[in-house]
């Protein structure tokens, strides 16, 4: 009784509000971006007056940026030649790693969070690959596999795929056991526990791992690419500070910005998704 | 089916540590008949329910569905627990929550979906499957919980205090649904509560606990007409006195019986 009652008073406070919150959300928005704003225009400023080759001004760099990067016809979505050859290269490494390493880490993840004999077994191996610096690994990763795709896929792999696994191991080891309990009384089969029960039910941790380790993956596919490799957009960034385009330099800096910002956003949107549930208050917050 | 406990004793811990908290008991449902179980808190009510369930080991005696012994979850049966929002699972929409519990009894695609739908008329929720129980107000997700223990048709359902959590007049109204959805699927109901006024109202038997350790007090039948009725039941005389007679069992064991 109380909570429709209540509901329907905030219901009707609210409508008339939509235009102040839709006001607001603009001012927080603007209150967002002018510091990227203010960031800019210094270093317009700071490349004009310097007039230093190195830093060019922001202008000529997004200028170049659209020479370069964008220029291709409708059917390639405006995008040019060298950006779907380089940005498919990197993605594509990075898609093969960072899948592996999720799909490795939440299985062995499964298994450590629910079983306190393995977990006690294997768990100082995982801390103590967790805890190398993922880039000393690059050397090691060359030595094996040379300079081929196959290096910057294992790097990313290996990079990524400790975060994932403790995250998915802590989560499972601390579903809500009466949620165990209430599939066992319904007598569901095992693969229906693990993949419609524990893994949805530990998703809010592994999803928080997951996102820490795109950023991993990320970094450790543009590392990879500065190190040893002949294509991709790490490989870009390279080639033209040695050849002193920095111009190139700079906007191949900025598509990578770019590329973890648009990940980035991807990756909230399907974890919001996923997560609807855990707003459990539901009707009885109203 | 008949639900027997036979001399069940259950003690958690070990050793000098060991806390007794049912001792001995014996009790048995029997088939379409609705018992509640009620108790002071501590009396090991809802440890004996666990155990009926299979959730739960006796540490000594045995416990039977039929002629079966309950070692584990047993097909045929269901439980409906307290807590609806740890019980139910957020992730799933109302008619996954009910198909989940279906995936033990391999039934085609078509049979499940029936069962969901009937299901879902049965216990006031109809059209509602696609809803997520975090939607959804208390008294709604206790349906779920309901109607997810009826869809497998069991022959027996065993209910742990399960509207302690929602109000005055919803829990009325849920009392009323499950009495009426026990004739709708015959099924033999165990009904734990610590509401006295509840488990005369329910019932046609109550079997009243007293605690440390926990054991059965008394058992009593419950001679009121049936179809119950929230304000008719409970003017008639007969509730009165029983009412009286559990909460005295209940609230002042020591006290000798005045009638």
């Amino acid at each position: 009784m109380t909570s429709r009652t209540t509901s329907r008073i905030t219901g009707a406070t609210m409508r008339p509000n939509r235009a102040a919150i839709a006001l607001r959300r603009t001012a927080s928005g603007v209150g967002n971006l002018w510091l990227l704003a203010l960031v800019l225009v210094l270093w317009e400023i700071y490349g004009r007056v310097s007039g230093s080759l190195f830093v060019p001004p922001i202008s000529r760099i997004l200028q170049n940026f659209g020479d370069v990067w964008l220029g291709g016809p409708a059917s390639h979505l405006f995008l040019s030649d060298l950006f779907w050859s380089e940005v498919t290269t990197s993605l594509s490494r990075f898609a093969r790693g960072w899948g592996l390493a999720v799909v490795v880490g939440i299985g062995c993840g499964v298994v450590l969070g629910r079983s306190r004999v393995i977990a006690q077994m294997y768990g100082p191996v995982v801390r103590f690959f967790a805890a190398i610096p993922n880039t000393v690994l690059l050397p090691i990763a060359v030595q094996i596999f040379g300079v081929a795709s196959n290096m910057n896929v294992f790097l990313i792999f290996l990079g990524s795929v400790w975060v994932v696994m403790i995250n998915t191991a802590d989560g499972v080891a601390g579903v809500d056991p009466m949620w165990l309990r209430s599939a066992r009384s319904l007598r569901v089969p095992r693969w229906v526990l693990y993949l419609r029960v524990i893994v949805p039910a530990a998703a809010p941790q592994i999803l928080a791992g997951l996102r820490v380790s795109l950023g991993i993956g990320l970094i450790l596919m543009v590392i990879s690419e500065l190190y040893a490799t002949t294509e991709g957009l790490g490989f870009q960034i390279v080639v033209a500070q040695s050849s002193f385009r920095y111009l190139d330099m700079w906007s191949a800096f900025v598509l990578i910005g770019l590329i973890g910002i648009v990940l980035n956003l991807a990756f909230g949107r399907i974890e919001t998704r996923l997560l609807r549930w855990q707003r459990r208050s539901g009707l009885d917050a109203l | 089916m008949n639900v027997v406990v036979d001399r069940v004793s259950k003690s958690y811990g070990r050793g000098a540590e060991a806390r007794e908290v049912l001792t001995e008991t014996s009790l048995t449902v029997r088939s379409q008949e609705f018992v509640s179980i009620v108790g002071p808190s501590g009396c090991g009510k809802s440890t004996l329910l666990m155990m009926m369930a299979g959730l739960l080991r006796p540490t000594s005696g045995e416990i039977r569905l039929g002629d079966e012994p309950v070692t584990g979850p047993p097909a045929g049966l269901s439980v409906v627990f307290q807590d609806y929002s740890r019980s139910l699972f957020p992730w799933m929409s109302v008619r996954r929550n009910l198909t989940t519990a279906l995936t033990a009894s391999r039934l085609g695609k078509e049979e499940q979906r029936s069962r969901v739908e009937h299901a879902l008329e049965s216990v006031g929720l109809a059209g509602k499957g696609e809803m997520y129980p975090w939607q959804m107000s208390g008294g709604m997700q206790q349906r779920v919980a309901i109607a997810r223990a009826l869809v497998t048709e069991p022959t027996v359902m065993l209910m742990d205090e399960p509207f302690a959590a929602v109000d005055a007049q919803t829990r009325a109204d849920l009392e009323d649904l499950v009495l009426r959805v026990r004739h709708e699927y015959d099924v033999t109901v165990a009904f734990v509560t610590h509401d006295i006024d509840e488990s005369v109202y329910m019932a046609d038997r109550i079997v009243v606990l007293a605690a440390n350790p926990g054991r059965i007090a008394a058992d009593l039948t419950v001679d009121l007409p049936r179809p119950r009725d929230q304000v008719e039941t409970k003017l008639d005389a007969r509730f009165a006195k029983l009412r009286s007679e559990v909460f005295r069992l209940v609230m002042r064991p020591d006290t000798p019986a005045t009638t």
